[in-house]
């Protein structure tokens, strides 16, 4: 070895050459760059599902907002809570207020049958009532079509997913439940968030749909500061009056979307791994097979003073280029395919839809990469190796 | 059959490749065993569905209930053999994550609704005898240690009993399912216990399950009995139990497409995978394909022998990877009991996988055996 220039230039030549013949195995080539792009385009894929999933449920929590259930509710579906009982959380110390009052929001929350669009199954549509203040208790929340309800009418706004995945809800039809008809009045938007897969009322006209009496499911609010989460929870679960629990959004939302996300990252990761073994396999085949038809030429380098240690770097940079482009098409492809896909699946935690969009994120696709990369070194460590180790003498011979 | 041994030998002539390849399309198969007992999983209910068997829910969601009275109005139903119904209980045993369903039913009716639920006569009695009794499906007793004569307390996120959530229950039998396919882990306990001892809600139920006299008439007694509480408070909707475990999985997702392309991605790429290393193959052989040729070996032959090979190759992978994946699902099964009950491999499905197998090897050899076919004799020879 005559120091690193010289190195280098060893590893290029013979990259170079390596490139050049990829012409002429074009089959496998072909084969590891589409098998390498399959492995990221379902890894990637799969994985924008969840990441859409998870985005919907964390921009729908924001840190100064709180959730108040009765103790024991692992969510709304099954809590319940009296107008006595939310007429006192609305007035502990802690929530922030306006001229109106304080940013409380009794809420109820039922759950509908309306049909998917794409199947035209039923599917089970949340229908949440609420009190003027929540509006404000949710970040970002805008009528995008129509106007808002009147309250003390039976009108309804649906979120903008909803709308998208469910029949019957545009602006000026009529949704019927039971024997009420809801004028469908206006449209939002809610950044993403849960609240676009559901469909709001007026919290009064919808307890006297229900037969509810004067009672909620739940309270919404929005503290002064993220900081007086703590005592405000604690003023209330030490409340002799109150039998409830208090969450930070951000932990409520994050929990319902535990199983769901568990769920498709787990498949996820598994389904892409046992690809990415076949992948390997297909990548070692490529370079042994790519070593095998330059015997000749790489033990005649071998001759000629090329270091065995330029051999191999070379021939790893070769697999790596092929991974890297395969990964590449992969990234592209997914991006493609599912990046804004819309759908809607169940939330078990609420028993109801949650529309999300898929969402294939840069780091996604940097992962998508990386385990493209790991595929091509390890497709062309070992034919590295064995092509290194050729005895020069006997593959001279060979051909 | 008496070429078997030249198959074998060229297959061994590239060890490394031939096991790579190999090794590349077993994976490909473990993956398919694997995505079918998800999908299995997730849709597998609809075909194990009573053909004879309704489900009548309230019309405006599954959450809102109905008086259990609709079930005498049920019974008189013209084309109705009988109708018994189910609560959904939403309990918890001790963690959440410990996932699985419970329903109160009437015992005698609910197990000649489901015959595919077997329990031995002594332990329906002793079901019948005992106020508190539950039944629980194998998997479930197995996976939490349950047996006949345990007490289990289990807190329902709904329904309280005597101000408490917590119910117990006496373990006093163990059923198991007809099938691979019938879902072992709900317990269920009895409706009368369940409504004498719960605070609100009395004398109103989740939903009915009707046996119908004639299958084919199922549409129409469907119709009957939405007719029947049609403008009342709690309307119906009737849909044969297949609809409905279909309609349940819809709301997952499409499962079946998403599945479906992945499975498009996998075999794709092994199709290039094995087709190159056929055409190397042939390549390779080109000389001795032509000796073969001139010994007297048909075009029949030469494409039978190419052909024999790339399916010896995919058929060995195909079957090595459907028996690992039949070896996997199982133990894969006890993790995610709580969340997919019927995860399995179904027999259909590994047989499928063989069919896609030889397919897969007709398919990556036809190119490879007919260029070897068209191979002229004086060109291969002089090649070599």
């Amino acid at each position: 070895m005559t120091g690193p220039i010289n190195w280098f230039s060893q590893i290029a030549s013979i990259t170079k050459f390596g490139l050049l013949s990829l012409p002429q195995r074009r089959g496998a080539v072909a084969a590891t760059v589409i098998g390498i792009a399959g492995v990221v385009a379902v890894l990637v894929g799969v994985l924008s599902i969840a990441a859409g999933f998870k985005q919907a449920m964390t921009v729908s929590g924001s840190p100064d907002g709180a959730i108040i259930l009765r103790s024991g509710a692992d969510s709304e579906m099954v809590s319940g809570l009296g107008r006595d009982e939310t007429r006192v959380i609305a007035d502990t110390p802690g929530i922030a207020r306006t001229a109106q009052g304080p940013l409380a929001s009794a809420e109820l929350f039922v759950i509908i049958d309306l049909p998917k669009r794409s199947t035209g199954t039923d599917a089970n549509v949340p229908l949440r009532g609420v009190e003027p203040a929540a509006l404000q208790v949710r970040d970002d929340l805008k009528i995008i079509q129509g106007r808002m309800f009147e309250w003390g009418k039976n009108e309804v706004i649906v979120g903008r997913g909803a709308a998208q995945e469910f029949a019957g809800l545009e602006v000026g039809s009529k949704m019927k439940v039971g024997r009420y008809e809801w004028p469908v009045v206006g449209i939002f938007s809610a950044n993403g968030g849960v609240a676009e897969s559901e469909i709001w009322s007026d919290a009064k006209v919808l307890q006297d749909a229900y037969n509810r009496g004067d009672s909620f499911q739940s309270v919404s609010v929005r503290l002064n500061s993220p900081a007086a989460f703590p005592a405000f929870k604690d003023s209330l679960t030490t409340n002799p009056q109150l039998n409830v629990q208090v969450i930070r959004q951000s932990d409520y939302f994050a929990q319902q979307s535990e199983t769901m996300t568990r769920l498709i990252t787990t498949l996820g990761f598994l389904i892409a791994f046992l690809m990415a073994v076949g992948a390997v396999f297909g990548a070692l085949n490529t370079m042994y097979s790519a070593v095998a038809a330059r015997t000749r030429e790489i033990a005649t380098l071998r001759a000629l003073g090329f270091g065995g240690g330029a051999v191999v770097v070379s021939l790893m940079l070769e697999s790596l280029l092929l991974a890297l482009a395969g990964g590449v098409i992969g990234g592209v492809l997914a991006y493609v395919a599912f990046n804004n896909f819309h759908t809607s699946t169940m939330n078990f935690q609420s028993f109801s839809q949650i529309t999300f969009a898929f969402r294939v994120t840069p780091q996604l696709l940097a992962r998508g990469v990386a385990w493209a990369a790991m595929i091509g070194l390890i497709g062309g460590l070992f034919p590295a190796i064995r092509a290194a180790r050729l005895p020069i003498a006997s593959a001279l011979r060979e051909l | 059959m008496k070429f078997l041994h030249l198959i074998g030998s060229n297959l061994r002539r590239k060890k490394l490749r031939t096991s790579l390849t190999l090794l590349s399309i077993v994976v490909a198969f473990i993956l398919f065993g694997f995505l079918s007992a998800i999908q299995q999983a997730l849709v597998g209910g609809v075909a194990l569905a009573g053909a004879d068997r309704l489900i009548v829910r309230q019309k405006v969601s599954i959450i809102n209930l109905l008086p259990v009275s609709y079930e005498a109005r049920m019974d008189r139903i013209p084309g109705v053999d009988f109708s018994t119904h189910q609560t959904w209980f939403g309990g918890i045993y001790q963690d959440p994550k410990n996932f699985f369903m419970q329903n109160p039913v009437e015992p005698e009716k609910f197990l000649k609704i489901h015959p595919e639920i077997i329990l031995s006569p002594e332990q329906l009695k002793a079901w019948l005898t005992t106020r508190t009794g539950a039944i629980v499906g194998r998997r479930t007793a197995d996976r939490f240690h349950w047996k006949i004569g345990d007490q289990v307390p289990i807190r329902s996120t709904i329904w309280s009993a005597n101000g408490s959530q917590t119910w117990t229950f006496d373990i006093v039998g163990i059923y198991d399912g007809k099938d691979k396919g019938t879902d072992t882990t709900p317990l269920f306990f009895r409706y009368d216990y369940f409504d004498e001892a719960r605070t609100g809600g009395k004398g109103e139920v989740g939903w009915f399950t009707i046996r119908i006299k004639d299958p084919s008439q199922a549409a129409e007694v469907a119709k009957l009995v939405d007719a029947e509480f049609e403008n009342s408070p709690a309307e119906t909707k009737t849909e044969p139990e297949g609809a409905f475990i279909q309609g349940w999985a819809s709301q997952i997702g499409n499962i079946v497409f998403i599945v479906a392309a992945i499975l498009v991605a996998v075999f794709f790429t092994i199709l290039l995978v094995t087709g190159n290393t056929m055409a190397q193959a042939v390549r390779e052989r080109t000389g001795e394909l032509g000796v073969l040729k001139a010994i007297g070996f048909t075009n029949g032959q030469i494409v039978g022998l190419v052909l024999a090979e790339s399916c010896l190759l995919t058929v060995i992978g195909g079957a090595v990877g459907l028996g690992l994946a039949c070896a996997v699902t199982p133990v894969m099964a006890e993790k995610l009991a709580g969340l997919l009950p019927l995860f399995f491999l179904p027999t259909h499905d590994v047989l499928v996988g063989l069919g896609i197998s030889i397919a897969l090897g007709f398919v990556t050899g036809i190119i490879p055996a007919l260029q070897a076919m068209r191979l002229r004799v004086a060109d291969a020879l002089r090649r070599m």
